[in-house]
């Protein structure tokens, strides 16, 4: 999940008798499952969180540009290192479109950027840990893309029209990131004693990160009752975490790789597996900028962008240029 | 068929081609996540990913050709800097934005000449590759060629960046089209043409390039060499190779 502790704007979920006949024609939209577009009404309060969500999002694929790419110079061989500089470049794709869709509610993405290099915006806490060995390059296709893409298959049905597009071509490509990243573990886990220490090292370092992605149990949420109302929240914080962890543990199984959670278990009445919480206070100081990693993603996001600024106003004065030449020859 | 003396100058004349996109293309990633805008970002790992991809090709048959069962992979991370045979401009440090772009261009015009060429190469194998090359490098040209031109007819800033920029790559220009005895053999056997015979081609292509980018292009004729023979290459290469096959050094013998 790529976007985590989204507040949702306004006061929670209004009865149809608070709301007025717009918000109610809206809502009924929403519940028939219509898409809403950029163009249609739509409540302030949606409007905003949407930009909160999507633009978290968007910068989230932009700083995972980063421990991925911490990697790209040191890969193995050289189909390692072609699929790395893939799904590095798919993942600022992915935050072209989320941009893109953040822009049609009326914010343009210089502003995101500004959110973002100010601290005023978030991204998912995840990308700020390090990624520390080879293994780890395996982990994060597999455990946080894994992670995302259980967040992201149910927003494909979102109700927001361009976001749903977005979700919908951004999960055909994590689903092929998420294989990628299982098939590294699967050969550091069939390999040499030295490769599975790294699959295992980095199973024990990933495994409570990715489960925070999910964010904090939000069951009693009214913010998150709103946004689930709206169907810009497709699952609680809970469904999804349970599910993921489901997925995960015959897969670590499968890898002969033994995952961080002495408490771990399945459990027959539920239906389901036990688990450990992860340290929800570490979860709090990443967020706040107390995570391994987060001045080093700062500092080198507002460096590409300070050093990136001559770049931006020679190729804009070139264009002010060609403009004018051609105005001048009409 | 080609006789051994044949197969080792093909052998060298693949490792340049190989050396060169693997080196350039190692320099690209460099990039990953930290360039100017998001668009760049996408567009230089293209650019990386297809340099990375060509180098698969011509190394791959780099080892074919050796005989010894060497890989591409091998190739790529188990030899040490003396063996490595590409130009020295492609293993210079990226210094900004501006001088990655223009170094992009100075080598993706050389390239767009010479694969043209290599496509009706006398070896088919050769051909293929080049034929495979030639649309990534059409593109690649056009577009470092347009930002070029956008970055020197910019901004005053970006115009003396660009004009530095030049400035210090030229002299590295020159070794893409010196020749040796490798070249002779390639050019006897009908397989690749002599490098200075690209030369008139190319210097049309940059001065039309470098002249709507208002740059200066230097006159100084002298250049660096000793890439592409291996005799000496700059200091830059050790420290590249030291990142880029650690993990093949460090754990020999492991599959990833």
């Amino acid at each position: 999940m790529y976007a985590q502790l989204v507040k949702t704007a306004g006061t929670g979920v209004k009865t149809r008798e608070e709301m007025s006949d717009e918000e109610r024609n809206f809502q009924d939209r929403v519940d028939r499952d219509e898409k809403i577009e950029p163009k249609d009404w739509m409540p302030d309060d949606y409007r905003a969180t949407l930009i909160r969500q999507i633009g978290q999002h968007a910068h989230s694929e932009i700083v995972g540009q980063l421990p991925e790419g911490n990697w790209i110079t040191r890969a193995p061989t050289l189909e390692r290192k072609a699929i790395l500089l893939a799904k590095v470049q798919d993942e600022a794709g992915h935050g072209l479109y989320l941009y893109g869709a953040a822009e049609t509610l009326g914010v343009t993405r210089d502003e995101l950027t500004e959110e973002l290099l100010s601290g005023r915006m978030k991204y998912s806490s995840i990308f700020n840990y390090p990624t520390l060995n080879w293994a780890d390059i395996g982990a994060v296709g597999w455990l946080v893309d894994g992670a995302a893409i259980m967040n992201q298959v149910p927003l494909q049905r979102t109700s927001y029209g361009p976001y749903s597009r977005a979700m919908i071509r951004i999960c055909k490509e994590e689903s092929f990131h998420q294989r990628q990243g299982y098939d590294i573990m699967m050969k550091m886990a069939a390999g040499n004693d030295a490769q599975r220490r790294m699959a295992q090292d980095a199973l024990n370092r990933f495994w409570y990160p990715s489960l925070m992605m999910f964010g904090p149990s939000d069951k009693d949420s009214v913010h998150s009752a709103q946004s689930l109302a709206w169907k810009i929240k497709i699952d609680t914080n809970d469904e999804l975490r349970q599910r993921f962890v489901d997925q995960t543990v015959p897969q670590a199984k499968y890898l002969g790789l033994t995952i961080p959670d002495e408490h771990l278990k399945w459990n027959e009445d539920r239906g389901a597996h036990d688990f450990s919480e992860p340290d929800w206070t570490e979860f709090f100081n990443v967020i706040k900028g107390k995570g391994p990693c987060n001045v080093e993603r700062m500092e080198a996001r507002v460096k590409a962008w300070e050093d990136g600024a001559w770049v931006r106003d020679g190729l804009m004065a070139h264009a002010r240029k060609k403009t004018a030449a051609r105005t001048a020859a009409e | 068929m080609a006789g051994k003396t044949n197969d080792d100058a093909l052998f060298q004349f693949l490792l340049r081609m190989g050396d060169n996109s693997l080196i350039l293309g190692h320099r690209v990633s460099e990039w990953c996540g930290l360039s100017p805008v998001l668009e760049e970002d996408i567009a230089l790992a293209n650019t990386a990913l297809d340099l990375i991809g060509q180098t698969q090709f011509w190394l791959g048959l780099a080892g074919e050709v050796e005989g010894k069962g060497r890989t591409a992979d091998d190739l790529a991370f188990l030899r040490d800097a003396w063996d490595f045979r590409n130009v020295l401009m492609v293993e210079l440090p990226n210094g900004d934005f501006g001088q990655t772009m223009m170094r992009q261009f100075l080598y993706d015009a050389w390239s767009q000449v010479m694969v043209g060429r290599l496509i009706k190469s006398g070896d088919k194998r050769i051909a293929d590759i080049a034929e495979k090359a030639s649309k990534e490098v059409a593109y690649h040209v056009e577009r470092s060629a347009d930002t070029v031109v956008g970055l020197g007819d910019g901004s005053e800033e970006s115009h003396a960046r660009m004009q530095a920029a030049i400035d210090y790559l030229w002299p590295y220009v020159g070794e893409m089209f010196d020749g040796d005895e490798v070249d002779a053999a390639m050019v006897a056997a009908g397989i690749a043409p002599d490098p200075a015979s690209l030369r008139e081609e190319y210097d049309a292509l940059v001065n039309k390039v470098l002249s709507e980018a208002t740059l200066k292009v230097p006159t100084d004729v002298f250049h660096h060499k000793g890439g592409r023979t291996g005799y000496m290459h700059t200091e830059h290469l050790g420290h590249l190779l030291t990142s880029m096959q650690w993990l093949q050094r460090a754990y020999p013998g492991a599959t990833w």
